[in-house]
């Protein structure tokens, strides 16, 4: 299974404000290199970035969750 | 050419050395390694002064090309680390040539890498040190953590490093977890109801997401502090006591939900009551948490704190005789 890993721990966001819109939805194709969360940790958010193009099958955290690192946060289903 | 180019800053990666001392009294804390072992460590692997600058990287690592032969040495928190691609040991010293690039993968445990290269990282001494304190600005390079495709200075290669020389798995710090820190306990304990100190002691605290070189803020119980007449010149929470200089590694619990670990980059004194103090030799151990690991306190006397002191001292010898082989 693929999957976009974070590479830090610290509190995940879909949406890079509160007002925003979410980064990307399910379902929705992304490139190598694009934005699809923040993860804050140490006072600043960090985006968490595709290492790879593919469409998104899932996400598998929730908006506010705090995760790990190496922890699954999408599920890539064919590009 | 005595140049190192930073590819990638990483995360969050500062100059660090041993620290800045002697200012404490005027409001500057130490900065420093936050896991001085490791640091020293590195530093004697490729040949360095113990207080030479190394570079302190913070979850993910930097990614580093050299520009002239060099020997490097990477220690801290578990993760693999490559040169070109190719794995490489840690806790060893390497030897590493122009257009060698040194780079992390994502840490397995642990919280900070050091990477120490012979020559040491030769930013401008500020006050005594090279040690960078990121929220005023001084000391380090620029006063600031590294960003991507800049030149740091190295002093000049020499020492009397041997490639391969490595650190025996018994002289590496643990990092498993919960992380138990050593704590004296003080100076303003006494606001703590009695039920209040042994719930500190026996809680694992979890580290949250606010936790960096300036403090760890940790949640996982609360505490209760004693009924008493608010103090003149002491603030209102019943957290708050009359001023007093805060101990680096000091621990106080604004609101009693929440208690900060204060460290190497922290405010220097203040209005909260500290109730007690992590010793030294245990931010190490602090240092290599993340957020997400456990941590627990438990109490130990000032003897205690320097006997471990001591022979952390001493363990850093070991590992000079045992790389000087």
């Amino acid at each position: 299974m693929a999957t976009i890993k974070a590479q830090m721990p610290g509190v995940f966001y879909r949406r890079p404000a509160p007002e925003k819109p979410v980064y990307v939805d399910d379902g929705e194709e992304i490139s190598a290199g694009q934005t699809i969360a923040l993860i804050e940790v140490m006072k600043t958010f960090n985006e968490l970035k595709a290492d790879a193009a593919g469409t998104v099958a899932e996400f598998l955290v929730a908006d506010g969750d705090e995760v790990d690192v190496g922890q699954d946060i999408v599920r890539l289903g064919e590009a | 050419m005595n140049e190192l180019l930073v590819r990638s800053g990483g995360l969050y990666t500062t100059v660090q050395d041993t620290g800045r001392f002697g200012y404490y009294h005027m409001g500057m804390p130490p900065s420093g390694a936050m896991d001085v072992y490791s640091a020293v460590v590195a530093n004697m692997l490729v040949g360095n002064p113990d207080d030479a600058g190394v570079l302190e990287g913070t979850y993910v690592g930097p990614r580093l090309e050299f520009t002239d032969d060099r020997m490097v040495a990477v220690t801290g928190a578990d993760v693999p680390v490559t040169v070109n691609g190719e794995s490489v040991e840690p806790w060893t010293a390497m030897r590493v040539g122009a257009g060698d690039v040194l780079e992390f993968a994502m840490i397995r445990s642990g919280c900070r890498v050091y990477v120490a290269v012979s020559g040491g990282i030769d930013v401008p001494v500020y006050l005594g040190s090279r040690s960078t304190y990121t929220l005023t600005g001084i000391g380090g390079h620029q006063g600031r953590k590294l960003v991507d495709d800049e030149t740091l200075p190295l002093g000049a290669a020499g020492g009397r490093a041997r490639g391969g020389a490595a650190v025996p798995e018994a002289l590496r710090p643990a990092l498993d977890v919960p992380a138990e820190l050593r704590t004296v306990v003080g100076l303003c304990s006494y606001r703590l109801t009695e039920g209040a100190l042994a719930s500190f002691l026996g809680t694992d605290w979890k580290v949250t997401k606010d936790a960096d070189r300036v403090g760890y803020r940790l949640r996982g119980g609360s505490l209760d502090f004693t009924e008493r007449e608010q103090p003149f010149g002491a603030g209102s929470d019943p957290a708050n006591v009359v001023d007093l200089g805060y101990p680096v590694g000091s621990i106080q619990v604004p609101g009693g939900d929440e208690p900060i670990v204060l460290l190497n980059d922290a405010v220097t004194g203040g209005g909260y009551a500290t109730i007690g103090t992590v010793i030294s030799v245990d931010r190490d151990r602090i240092a290599q948490t993340k957020t997400g690991d456990a941590v627990r306190f438990t109490s130990v006397d000032l003897d205690t704190a320097l006997a471990a002191r001591r022979d952390r001292r001493e363990r850093i010898e070991r590992v000079r005789r045992e790389i000087a082989r």
